[in-house]
């Protein structure tokens, strides 16, 4: 395989930085939206690299961590259920709902998998016609087509013991939520390059626009990272904002017709609750009527759940960047990867769990006017 | 100290102090990665067999409470195996049980891993392998054929690697109550006049050796797991150490502590490391030799190659002033011609392992939690 190494050419980062800092004048503030940009920046420590001015704001786009923790203890009670076969990604077996986790569920003998793809659960449910299996399905439009293939697939099979337990979030809605927040400070956004190679650019001169905001397209190599920042610079500096894709290897305007076809074919748009945020209008999807029968929710029918969010927790304010992960003070003390109050400590995306695992000598030093961390927790975004 | 130091919540719950410690702080960085009470879990999760912070705690908090001594102390320093004065000699003794699945797998088998797993074991303290036990558990209804496999594999092993298995046992349990086949092996070695080999020896300036290509085993097994089988070129590293052991030895430099970095990979071994000498380990990223194919498949399925399991590599601390000659013994021999240092212990952040970035930018390795690679061996 190509393109791994060639993409982390130290040389080649360098000149990358050295333009940055020959651009930059002023102080900026730019949220890579994906959280696998913000494992990949403190991963190779390219935050502590970029000039001093220019803050990397986290952003919400770590699927595990927006999940709401009312799906997951949907996710934990159907697990539990006698005769289900509970298929999730790994990540998510340690995210903690209101009581327990699906690691904690599975050591009492619940019957849960970790697969790399949704078809291997269906390939389950194919060997198993006297078990329910059900998949959980969460994610941006990232993990969204295969998931959407899968339900299209069940039903062609004419599989009827398989169902899946959505969560799917969008990311357009996010930016255009984030944005609308009156304590927003992000001035420029890294658009997530892996969401726009499925959906393509379409939905994002809108934003720009509405906004006022430069969107770069951006992949998560540490050389397409700089190159991200360095063109997000440039038009912030120059008083500019514009869509720019510096993720064309990857990302064409249309993105992948056949999966959004698919989408379209299998989901629909929903309101959807973020964890650690709130509600956003129509910033999910759920299952298209035509498919509601393979729906795991309306199918076990779980009423009774009752979620009980740490109070302690502040990964709603560190999704939205209104603190870093170590301006909580649970943080590495009542909360670490390996006791998390909330998601985002949880999963290798998280922002929280990256400056745990990566940044616990050196936390990065902002940049930013006064302003207070401690500020209630905004319920508006 | 940088600001999370002066966070204004720091633990304060005594279960939170790592025992052991002298003097330090729960304030310390170094305290963070370690100390989480067993009490959220009131069964065993697959993590706690990981080779993590969760086998580390359960280690600490459960068993070696229960083992101590009549006057209080903990059986021995813990070490890949138990050093023990024995009518003049010094033997290393060691055990190690192999749950792997599958069986066989890309450049090896259970039964490769049980011989190797445990003479490494003694290999890492120095001592010259002697001989193995081996017991078996059994699930009815295994393929006898099968287990013909796996017993010829360890013969072999064994042979190859010039040690005799000596006793043994088999017990079968109820189809549905084992996976197929467990193997449990115990060593015995004999530990030469000079050598004091132990993690706690490490010291600042001593310099980090890697004996060779991380990750080939951990990424073997995957590539041949059910539900994720993938075509790659890597085949596990499983080779017994010990003749790598003794060559350097020969070298004559003062090697202060080996280990051989299995289960939680080289993030797990050195931190372990780190902790047990009260040492920071500053490791250069770009010096840590990983294999193309190995790097591919960790980028691909999201996995830290540090954290993955080897079963043919070791990691040592050598006297900086003997490293050169350590490193050239090493080249010289067929198992360590890709050995390369990799790093420094230092006395800055005592029980913490920090990489230079690639791109020149500083990072933490954290101990893994210990469910990155469940099974593995």
């Amino acid at each position: 395989m190509k393109y791994l190494e060639e993409f982390g050419d130290p040389a080649l980062a360098g000149r990358l930085l050295e333009q940055i800092r020959a651009t930059t004048t002023r102080p900026w503030a730019i949220m890579e939206v994906c959280g696998g940009q913000t494992h990949s920046l403190i991963r190779h420590g390219i935050d502590q690299l970029l000039p001093a001015g220019v803050e990397m704001i986290h952003g919400p786009g770590c699927p595990v961590c927006v999940t709401p923790l009312e799906i997951i203890d949907r996710a934990l009670e159907i697990a539990s259920r006698p005769g289900v076969i509970f298929c999730s990604f790994g990540d998510m077996l340690r995210v903690p709902g209101s009581g327990r986790d699906l690691f904690q569920v599975k050591s009492t003998g619940a019957d849960v998998r970790v697969v790399y793809s949704p078809l291997d659960a269906l390939t389950i449910a194919r060997r198993n016609p006297e078990r329910e299996v059900v998949f959980f399905g969460i994610g941006f439009e990232t993990t969204a087509p295969a998931n959407a293939m899968t339900v299209y697939q069940a039903r062609r099979q004419g599989i009827r013991n398989f169902s899946l337990l959505v969560s799917h979030v969008l990311v357009p809605p996010a930016i255009a939520a984030i944005m609308e927040s009156p304590t927003c400070r992000v001035q420029a956004f890294l658009a997530a390059g892996h969401v726009c190679s499925v959906m393509g650019t379409g939905q994002y001169p809108d934003l720009v626009r509405r906004y006022r905001v430069p969107i770069v397209v951006t992949g998560f190599e540490p050389l397409d990272l700089l190159e991200g920042i360095r063109r997000t610079v440039a038009q912030l500096e120059a008083g500019r904002h514009e869509l720019d894709n510096a993720y064309p290897r990857a990302v064409p305007a249309e993105g992948n017709p056949a999966a959004v076809a698919m989408l379209r074919e299998v989901f629909a748009v929903t309101d959807r609750s973020w964890r650690g945020i709130g509600m956003i209008p129509a910033s999910g999807w759920r299952l298209a009527d035509a498919y509601q029968d393979l729906d795991a929710e309306l199918r076990f029918a779980v009423s009774d759940v009752h979620t009980a969010e740490s109070t302690e927790c502040r990964s709603g304010e560190v999704l939205q960047g209104l603190i870093k992960p170590h301006e909580c003070a649970a943080f590495g003390g009542r909360c670490t990867p390996r006791t998390p109050l909330g998601a985002t400590m949880v999963s290798a995306e998280g922002a929280c769990a990256a400056y745990y695992r990566y940044r616990r000598l050196s936390p990065p030093t902002t940049s930013r006017p006064a302003w207070d961390a401690t500020a209630p927790r905004t319920a508006h975004v | 100290m940088s600001d999370i130091d002066e966070r204004p919540h720091a633990p304060t719950d005594p279960r939170l102090v790592r025992a052991g410690q002298d003097g330090s702080s729960a304030a310390d960085p170094a305290e963070w990665t370690c100390p989480v009470p067993l009490a959220d879990s009131a069964a065993v999760l697959m993590g706690h067999g990981g080779g993590g912070a969760m086998s580390a705690e359960l280690v600490e908090q459960l068993f070696l409470p229960a083992f101590r001594s009549r006057d209080g102390e903990t059986p021995v320093e813990l070490a890949d195996a138990a050093v023990l004065e024995l009518c003049g000699s010094r033997i290393a003794f060691t055990t190690d049980s192999f749950v792997v699945r599958p069986l066989f797998f890309p450049g090896g088998s259970i039964g490769d891993l049980a011989v190797n797993g445990t003479v490494n074991d003694l290999a890492m303290v120095g001592a010259r392998p002697w001989c193995l036990s081996t017991a078996f558990i059994l699930e009815e209804g295994t393929d006898l054929a099968e287990l013909r496999r796996v017993a010829d594999a360890l013969g072999t092993a064994a042979r190859a690697a010039g040690v005799r298995l000596v006793t043994g046992d088999t017990k079968v349990v109820d189809a549905g109550h084992g996976d197929g086949i467990y193997v449990n092996t115990t060593g015995l070695g004999l530990v030469p006049d000079g050598v004091d080999y132990r993690p706690g020896r490490a010291g600042p300036g001593d310099v980090v050796i890697v004996s060779g290509e991380i990750g080939a085993h951990g990424v073997a097994v995957l590539s041949c797991r059910e539900g994720l089988e993938f075509d790659t070129a890597v085949r596990s590293d499983t080779r017994p150490l010990h003749g790598l052991v003794a060559a350097m030895g020969r070298a004559g430099g003062d090697i202060h502590a080996l280990r051989d970095p299995t289960r939680g990979g080289l993030a797990a071994t050195l931190n372990e490391i780190a902790r047990d000498a009260s040492v920071g380990v500053d490791v250069r990223e770009r010096d840590i030799p990983i294999a193309g194919p190995v790097a591919d498949a960790c980028s691909i399925l999201g996995l830290d190659p540090f954290a993955i399991a080897n079963e043919g590599v070791l990691v040592a601390m050598v006297a900086a002033e003997d490293a050169d000659r350590v490193l050239d013994a090493m080249h010289a021999h067929p198992d360590g011609r890709d050995a390369a240092p990799i790093g420094e212990v230092t006395a800055n952040n005592p029980g913490v392992v920090a990489a230079r970035t690639g791109l020149g930018g500083e990072r933490v390795i954290d101990l893994p939690t210990g469910t990155e690679l469940p099974r593995i061996c």
